[in-house]
Formats: structure tokens, sequence, C-alpha cells
């Protein structure tokens, strides 16, 4: 050091430059690893609490669990109360709770994912679908080495909502608008929504969707047929 | 909110760096378009290290956090663009076709370790 001054009191600068979370983005690369060694593809769901996720993957079990293996990651801050809600389809589920700590986490990580792999016959599986923690902030951030993510967004929650949390709308490649059998009842501008979400994510895939009545989830399952063949990677992975 | 598990991994990186050395100031740089809040990371900073196994070293320490702003350059008229709100849009001319060119940052840039050593 250049100071001569005889009592160093100051501070000296160590330069870091690394990515926040980075030591999450390996392990997701580690868990992508497996997944692609067992050969299966991997979507992430994420939403505010709420918005029918576990609705939808119900009636997307009923409709592909008799034809494709599918293993489900059930990611729940406290309760096995939505894993309960999968059974009986012949999927496999595996259930983490983030409860443990301070309140729970609001999100899935990567050594999350991590630590329910062994409790998922991954070799036998050609699809995993995980449902992060309801909240539409943070699942965002955190990768969890999952090929797709797809995002529910329910009518009910206003058509602001891109603009208010576009983190996660820019993230996902695909948005599912569910809870459409709603709409005669509320005064739900769907023009607007879709500007708000074009706003923040241009060219995003979008699907209007039911989980009540089954409408649209047909195409959904369509799209999980194949959602490496869907255009559109996440810009913020 | 993830703010605490977000000052865990901040927390982790800098004592792995700092090799036992006691830190007194931590930067990060945070892009607008995380959505992270500044205040509450340095609210959250003491709860995220203290009594924590192997993060002695930052006991005392302060989060400094650099905010940047979300900025947009036009593939249209090459114009630059600060963004007020999430919107990725040239404000020069208007269009969406837009590539974004800040806002996303996410580091741990440095810190500062005491160096109260008396020289002869
Ligand atoms: N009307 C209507 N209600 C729906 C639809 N989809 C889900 N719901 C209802 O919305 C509520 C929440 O649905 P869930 O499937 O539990 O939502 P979730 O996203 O899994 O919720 P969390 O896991 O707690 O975040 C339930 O009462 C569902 O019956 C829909 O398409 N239309
Ligand atoms: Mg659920
Ligand atoms: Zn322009």
């Amino acid at each position: 050091m250049g100071d001569h001054s005889g009592y160093r009191t100051g501070a000296e600068r160590v330069e870091v430059l690394e990515r926040i979370l980075g030591e999450n983005e390996r392990v997701a690369r580690a868990n992508r690893a497996a997944f692609d060694a067992a050969g299966v593809t991997v979507v992430n769901l994420m939403s505010a609490p709420g918005a029918g996720k576990t609705t939808l993957l119900a009636e997307t079990l009923r409709r592909l669990a008799p034809h494709r293996r599918i293993g489900v990651i059930e990611g729940d801050i406290e309760t096995s109360l939505d894993a309960d809600r999968l059974a009986g389809f012949g999927a496999s589920i595996a259930l983490v709770n983030t409860g443990n700590g301070f309140g729970g986490e609001c999100h899935l990580d990567a050594p999350m994912i991590a630590s329910a792999l062994p409790r998922l016959p991954l070799a036998e599986l050609d699809l995993v679908i995980i449902e992060n923690v309801g909240n539409l902030v943070c699942p965002a951030e955190f990768a969890v080495g999952e090929d797709r993510r797809a995002m529910v967004f329910a009518v009910t929650e206003g058509e602001e909502k891109p603009l208010k949390y576009p983190v996660m709308f820019r993230s996902a490649d695909l948005v599912l608008v569910n809870k459409t059998d709603l709409l005669p009842h509320l005064d739900f501008d769907t023009e607007a929504f879709r500007r708000n979400l074009d706003a923040v994510h241009p060219g995003v895939d979008v699907l209007a969707i039911s989980a009540r009545t089954g409408m649209g989830v047909n195409a959904w399952c369509d799209w999980l047929a194949d959602p490496l063949g869907a255009p559109g990677a996440a810009p913020t992975r | 909110m993830h703010e605490l598990s977000i000052c865990r991994s901040v927390a982790d990186i800098v004592a792995r760096h700092a090799a036992g050395r006691r830190v007194t100031r931590v930067h990060l740089r945070v892009g607008a378009l995380r959505q992270v809040v500044p205040a509450t990371l340095v609210y959250c900073w003491e709860l995220a290290h203290d009594g924590e196994p192997g993060t002695a070293v930052l006991a005392g320490s302060v989060l400094v956090v650099e905010a940047v702003p979300a900025g947009v350059r036009c593939r249209r008229c090459g114009a630059h663009s600060e963004l007020a709100v999430p919107i990725l849009r040239c404000a020069g001319c208007g269009t969406t076709d837009v590539v974004l060119v800040s806002g996303e940052e996410f580091l741990v840039t440095s810190f500062e370790v005491a160096t109260d050593a008396v020289e002869a």
C-alpha cells in the first residue's frame, strides 16, 4: 500500500464480481444434468398463491398420466395438502416442504429440488412438473434446473400485474391465463392485460384456459408433449 | 420475500473470499429489474449472518447496494433509454424493438476488510 502515514485505519478493497445466486445456479446445472441423463423434460410451474396450479396439475395428470410417465415435485410451505390432491392419478409425487427456518421460504431453490430427486424414479419418467411455491416474486429468481417455465396467471388477479411483477412474467416461456370461466363476472380487460404482458415480455406464448371447466387444458397438454419444441427461451434465466 | 436467502448467499460468498479477514463493508450491484428491495436487503443483512456458521468475519459489517437503472438500446434508431417503468420501449421512437442493456445485474462487486494494523 502507498500509505506512509504510519497508521492504517483504512480499508482494503477486495474485488469479487460474483453472481449472488451463483451457487444456486451451480446446483441447478447439476439438477439439469441429472434430468438430462435420465431423459426427463422438466417444467417449472409458477404463479401467485391460488392462481390454480394444483387444480391444473390434477386435470393435467387425469389426461396425461395414463399415457406418459410423469413425476411431480410439490413445493409447499408447510402442508402436504396439494400433494394429497394429486395422489391417485398414477404419477410419482415428491413433496418439498420449505417450512424449515424463518416462516418458510417463499420459493423453491435448486438445493431443495436436488433433495427431492432421490424420491423420484427419474430413470422411469418422461416429464417432471415442479409446482413452485405460490408467490409472484421470488420463484422467478431461482433456477432449479428446469427446461422451461410456465406461469399460471388467474384473471381474478387483475390486468396490471405484468407491470407490477415483471420478473416472473419476463421469465415465463408460456403464460397460462386461467379462470377464464369467471370472465363474465369480472371487469377484467383482456386487451389491456395482453398489452401489459407484451410490454414486459414481447412475443411470449399465451394460452387461455380454465382448469375448472377444462377449456384449453388439452392445448396445454399438447405444449407439455414438446415444451422444448415450443419457441422462446426465457431472457432472465 | 427472498431478501433473507439472498443475503445468506452474499454472506457465503464474502466469507469465502475474506478468508478470515474482518469485513467492514460489502458492495452489491442490483439491477432495477430484479424484484429485490435494496432497503430490505440492508435490513436483512445482519439477520442473515448473525450466528451462521463460518460468517463471524462479517459481524458488524454494512451492506451497500448500488442500484442500476434498467436501460434499453433501440434496434431501430439506436437511442439509449433509461426505463422508469418495466416497459421495454424506446423513448426516442416508441418501438418495442429494443435490447435490454442493463437492469438485470445481481452481483457481489467487492468488499472492504479492516487493515487497522500499526506500522513501524
Ligand atoms: N373458477 C375457477 N376456479 C379455479 C380455477 N382454477 C382453480 N380454481 C380455484 O382456485 C382456488 C385455488 O386453486 P389451486 O389449484 O389450489 O391454486 P394453486 O395455485 O395451486 O394455489 P397455491 O398452491 O396455494 O399457491 C381453488 O379454489 C380452485 O378450485 C378455474 O379455472 N376457474
Ligand atoms: Mg397448489
Ligand atoms: Zn428508437
